[in-house]
């Protein structure tokens, strides 16, 4: 077999500094995604740093009303919090749309947040894929490419990020607090994931020997109400053909004073819609007003062959979101008789 | 109920064994994992390979360096069409393994290592350099692909091209004419065990552990390719972890295997990796089928046309019998049914639980929907009208035929008096719910074989032991076997003890074409009766004469599937709320396996209709979708409320047991049934299946 080294940490500065020692490492964690692709050849790391044991677990209240979040909590433990189902709905949603209950078993917040594409032409060892092999092309740009991107990609690659929890983080402001060799730094969630211009094969914009160490959620604003929504070819155990978080807030009079709405399955990065947010608040919460501001976002769009679908499906998914959590609870026509 | 008269079994102890809902009797070993698999026997000094496939879509191998490879830490060897052991002329050249450098399509193995460990086979497989000449490659079958040809015949021996009447005449006069093309993706089989196989040879003979559907041809098979004596070669398949066809026939593994242990001198063990069961083990080719049909103002047909379209790879033909099921279903005048295909650069095609009839019934049951919508007749109504008095096609009478009380027992299950035939009326919220209808049919098949059975008469527990070569491949076979033989002896089902699962037992057929239990289950029957007759010790039978004198009959087992779907508006999901079916497949001899059987066909055809896919790259050549992330099979959520009844149906012309086969009925129909829900829910005919969100697509945004 490929050797490689192995070393388990027992504090995150003791992960950091063994990163730092060794040229071709990786911080191993619940090892879902990291584990599968060395067993594919896709990474080859000589060095193995086990960050599964560090004492990153904790769920915890942060003085200003929000949550901070340990890297190793589990996302089976993460999206049954009582904090998480009580303040942040959509996230717990989004993590248990992914993956099945044995991978959310295993799966860590660090780990979720740095899995890979999941794009067939990345994991396949026989063909041209930028991101595993700088330089050799991209097959999905003009191969199968029903499940690619149509937001940010470029010639290089056209592959999506593949996680749910993301999106919702992203919705939520969270932000990233890593560790690195230069002390401790937050990056935002919306942030974290790079597109990937002609450098696809970095992903996010960790500096080499940066391990992730915490999650924080702001305070969500008072009154808000979020939703995860996530289309998918089967009804579990599938990556999302597109998806959409919202936190959405309205004043008295029915306007909209807070939104944020992210996307998940349109990018290579989950997909803040700043420009749809822009046009959203201040306006009435309407399903036209939120068409408008949707298909504001999704302007930018640029399909391939096979996944034109992609945005009218992200489009309908995002206002059925906006409308549903605006709407009063006696909107919804429910019609049921006969078969 | 369907009861024919011509009942013959009254035997009281029969009835309480054979029919019974009897616990598999490998149940405890599977479950607590002392069931052995192939991959799971490991001889001394056990090797491992692992196979190298073509990274080019069509062309040959130049040059392999192996030099890094095999200077690996426990590299053994590795094999090429350069060094590997000369093969016999394979029936199925598939099998011609590393015997040319030629590269018929991405996929196709051109080497296999061999090192002390799996990690280290593995390792050496991706050090290897492989140098190809690439040549231009077609992967995509068309309508109007310019290299389409008419088969001679197609999958199972069925004539490619027939016509009855005169379809032309009676399409034009036809009062109603629907002209309607259905296309599908390929589907892989993609079982849960992947295929496997440990090989050793000691002395001159050789010993396969293998994942198959039929020791016996893989022993046949293997003595053919390595010149020995039948005799020479014993294969195990005592366990398999499913096949749905893909394990039918040999596969590469067990070739691979036998290669390398005959090369090293070692027990060699190879597990095909999942990624490359879609490029080797065949798959379900995808079709192109034209509906024509002719109808009447009551419904009945005046002409039946289904021509369908499909490919095969440069290696084999392998036709896809679409077409057939048209000869089967329905009376018309005249009925023009046919096959074209074209050889491509992509892997063959091959079996996959109920081959033609489970594509060929999408699109007839789909089409008749259209014919039943278009006309104001109840789909289940316009059925009834059209079910035919003899085979169409052969003109030869039907040893019983109960799609009818299928129909009627179906829908007064499923509560369809209550349907209201309008689409798109019945809302959930964002919901739009439907139902719909198709019927399901497979041939009834049957093969020779033999089977043993001994009265230890010694006191010993239990007292009788049958032998015979069938395969489990998790349907419950050996089960039903000591059912038939307990019922025939006329002891307690303990008392029978069986061995399957070994070419070293009397040989038998394969479990395919849901032939097993008949084929087998008519010899061990008639070892059975022999033995209770004479008052012998042992007997050993052949039923080929037996099968030889079948009268001349049309045979098949029928069903009706019903389905309820909810398609979510905002995003184009479909799901399933409810499937039932019901069939007609003779006696049903285990009410607990075939249960199973049923409904894990079912299952399959639901996942046939809306979330099974495979894609051949234009670029790349071959298929992208290569896990079972990848490959959506049904989960769990997706399979809500399933259930199967059947019909009691004692058919006097099939093999002494009575049952027809229904390992594949099940699939048949489903997808017909949900896919005409889905037009019943939204109003849309949907022609291009499955119905994945990207095809269904937003149908209401506000």
């Amino acid at each position: 077999m490929r050797p490689f080294t192995f070393e388990r940490a027992t504090t995150p500065e003791e992960a950091v500094s063994a990163y730092a020692a060794q040229p071709h490492a990786r911080f191993l964690a619940g090892g879902t995604n990291l584990v599968d692709l060395m067993k594919l050849g896709v990474e080859t790391p000589e060095h193995l740093i086990d960050v599964s044991k560090l004492p990153l677990n904790e769920i915890e209240p942060t003085p200003d009303g929000g949550l901070r979040v340990g890297a190793n909590v589990r996302n089976s433990d993460l999206a049954a919090h009582p904090s998480v189902c009580r303040g942040y709905p959509a996230l717990s949603q989004a993590l248990l749309s992914g993956a099945s209950g044995q991978l959310r078993n295993q799966a860590t917040t660090g780990g979720n947040l740095l899995q890979r594409t999941r794009c067939p032409y990345f994991q396949d060892l026989t063909a041209p894929c930028n991101k595993r092999e700088p330089g050799s092309g991209c097959s999905a740009v003009r191969g199968v490419n029903r499940d690619m991107a149509v937001l940010g990609h470029s010639e290089h690659c056209v592959a999506t990020h593949p996680s749910d929890m993301a999106v919702a983080l992203a919705a939520y402001d969270a932000e990233v607090e890593v560790l690195g060799p230069e002390g401790v730094r937050t990056v935002p969630v919306a942030a974290f994931h790079r597109l990937p211009g002609d450098t696809p094969q970095r992903d996010t914009v960790l500096r080499p020997g940066e391990l992730i160490s915490h999650l924080t959620l702001p305070p969500v604003p008072a009154g808000a109400r979020a939703a995860y929504r996530k289309a998918r070819d089967r009804a579990s155990y599938a990556f999302a053909l597109a998806s959409a978080a919202v936190v959405v807030a309205l004043d008295g009079a029915g306007t909209v004073r807070h939104a944020t709405l992210a996307f998940g399955g349109l990018a290579h990065r989950p997909w803040r819609a700043r420009t749809a947010e822009e046009a959203l608040i201040g306006s009435r919460a309407e399903p036209q007003s939120f068409a408008r501001a949707v298909d504001a976002e999704l302007e930018a769009a640029r399909p391939l062959s096979d996944n034109a679908f992609k945005v009218p499906l992200a489009r309908s998914v995002a206002v059925h979101l906006l409308t549903t959590l605006t709407a009063r609870a006696d909107d919804t026509p429910n019609s049921a008789a006969g078969i | 109920m369907a009861v024919d008269d011509t009942t013959t079994r009254t035997d009281a102890t029969a009835q309480r064994v054979l029919g019974s809902p009897a616990l598999r009797r490998e149940g405890r070993a599977k479950v607590t994992g002392t069931a052995r698999y192939a991959a799971e026997h490991t001889p001394p000094h056990c090797a491992y390979g692992w196979p190298v496939a073509a990274a080019v879509p069509r062309g040959s191998v130049t040059g392999i360096d192996d030099g890094e490879a095999l200077a690996l830490p426990g590299a053994l060897a590795v094999l090429t069409h350069d060094n590997a052991p000369r093969l016999g002329e394979p029936d199925d050249p598939t099998l011609r393994l590393l015997q040319s450098p030629r590269v018929p399509h991405r996929g196709w193995y051109v080497a296999l290592a061999v090192g002390e460990t799996l990690e280290t086979a593995r390792e050496m497989a991706r050090a290897l350099r492989v140098s190809y000449a690439e040549e231009p490659h077609d992967s995509l079958v068309s309508a109007d692909h310019p290299e389409l040809y008419h088969p001679e015949q197609a999958n199972g021996g069925y004539p490619g091209d027939r016509e009855t009447g005169d379809f032309d005449a009676e399409y034009a006069a036809a009062a109603h004419r629907f002209d309607l093309t259905y296309t599908l993706s390929p589907l892989h089989n993609h079982p849960m065990e992947p295929h496997a196989a440990t090989a050793v040879w000691e002395g001159g003979h050789l010993i396969a552990y293998d994942s198959s559907q039929g020791a016996t041809l893989v022993g046949q098979t293997l003595a053919a390719l390595f010149g020995l004596d039948p005799k020479q070669v014993t294969v195990v398949s005592e366990h398999v972890g499913g096949g749905f066809g893909s394990k039918g026939t040999p596969r590469a593994q067990v070739v691979l295997a036998a290669m390398g242990a005959r090369h090293t001198g070692r027990a060699v063990k190879v597990v095909l990796p999942r990624r490359e069961l879609c490029s080797v083990v065949g798959h379900r080719a995808p079709t192109i089928q034209r509906l024509r049909l002719g109808a009447r103002d009551d419904g009945t047909l005046a002409a039946l046309g289904h021509e369908a379209i499909t490919h095969t790879s440069t290696v084999d033909e392998f036709v896809e019998q679409s077409a057939v099921p048209s000869r089967v279903m329905y009376g018309a005048d005249g009925i023009r049914t046919g096959h074209q295909v074209v050889a491509l650069d992509v892997p063959t095609p091959s079996w996959m639980r109920a081959p033609g009839d489970a594509s060929g019934m999408l699109a007839l049951e789909c089409a008749m929907d259209e014919v039943a919508t278009e006309l104001g007749i109840d789909p289940v109504e316009l059925r009834l009208r059209n079910i035919p008095e003899r085979e169409p096609d052969s003109g030869k009478p039907f040893s019983s035929h109960h799609l009818a009380d299928c129909l009627r027992e179906g829908a007064r299950r499923f509560g369809w008096e209550r349907r209201d035939p309008r689409p798109a009326t019945r809302r959930d919220g964002h919901l739009l719910l439907g139902t719909g209808v198709a019927a399901s049919t497979y041939p009834v098949l049957v093969a020779p074989s033999t089977a043993s059975v001994q009265a230890l008469g010694d006191g010993s527990d239990p007292s009788y032991h049958v032998r015979v070569n069938a395969t489990d491949i998790g349907t419950g076979a050996r089960t039903v076997l000591a059912q038939i033989a307990a019922e025939e002896l006329g002891v307690p089902l303990d008392a029978v003890r069986i061995d399957v699962g070994s070419s070293d037992l009397p040989t038998a057929p394969l479990a395919g074409g849901s032939s097993g239990t008949a084929s087998w289950g008519w010899a061990v029957h008639k070892a059975c009766r022999e033995l209770r007759e004479s008052g012998g010790s042992i007997v050993t039978v052949d039923t080929t004469s037996d099968v030889q004198s079948l009268e001349e009959y049309a045979r098949h087992a029928f069903g009706a599937v019903f389905a309820e779907v909810a398609v979510d508006t905002v995003t184009g999901e479909v799901r399933t709320r409810r499937l039932l079916g019901v069939f007609a497949a003779g006696r049903i001899l285990n009410a607990r396996t075939a249960r199973s059987q049923f409904i894990g066909g079912m299952t399959m055809g639901l996942g046939m209709a809306l979330t099974e896919h495979s894609s051949l790259d234009p670029a790349l050549g071959g298929f992208v979708e290569k896990d079972l992330a990848g490959y959506h099979v049904p989960a769990h959520a997706d399979v809500p409320d399933i259930d199967a009844h059947w019909i009691e149906e004692h058919d006097p012309h099939l093999n002494p047991v009575g049952g027809k086969g229904i390992g594949e009925i099940g699939i048949v129909g489903t997808p017909a049934a949900i896919a005409n829900a889905v037009h019943h829910a939204t109003g849309r005919r949907y022609r291009e299946l499955p119905l994945t969100p990207d095809r269904v697509g937003v149908l209401l945004v506000e």
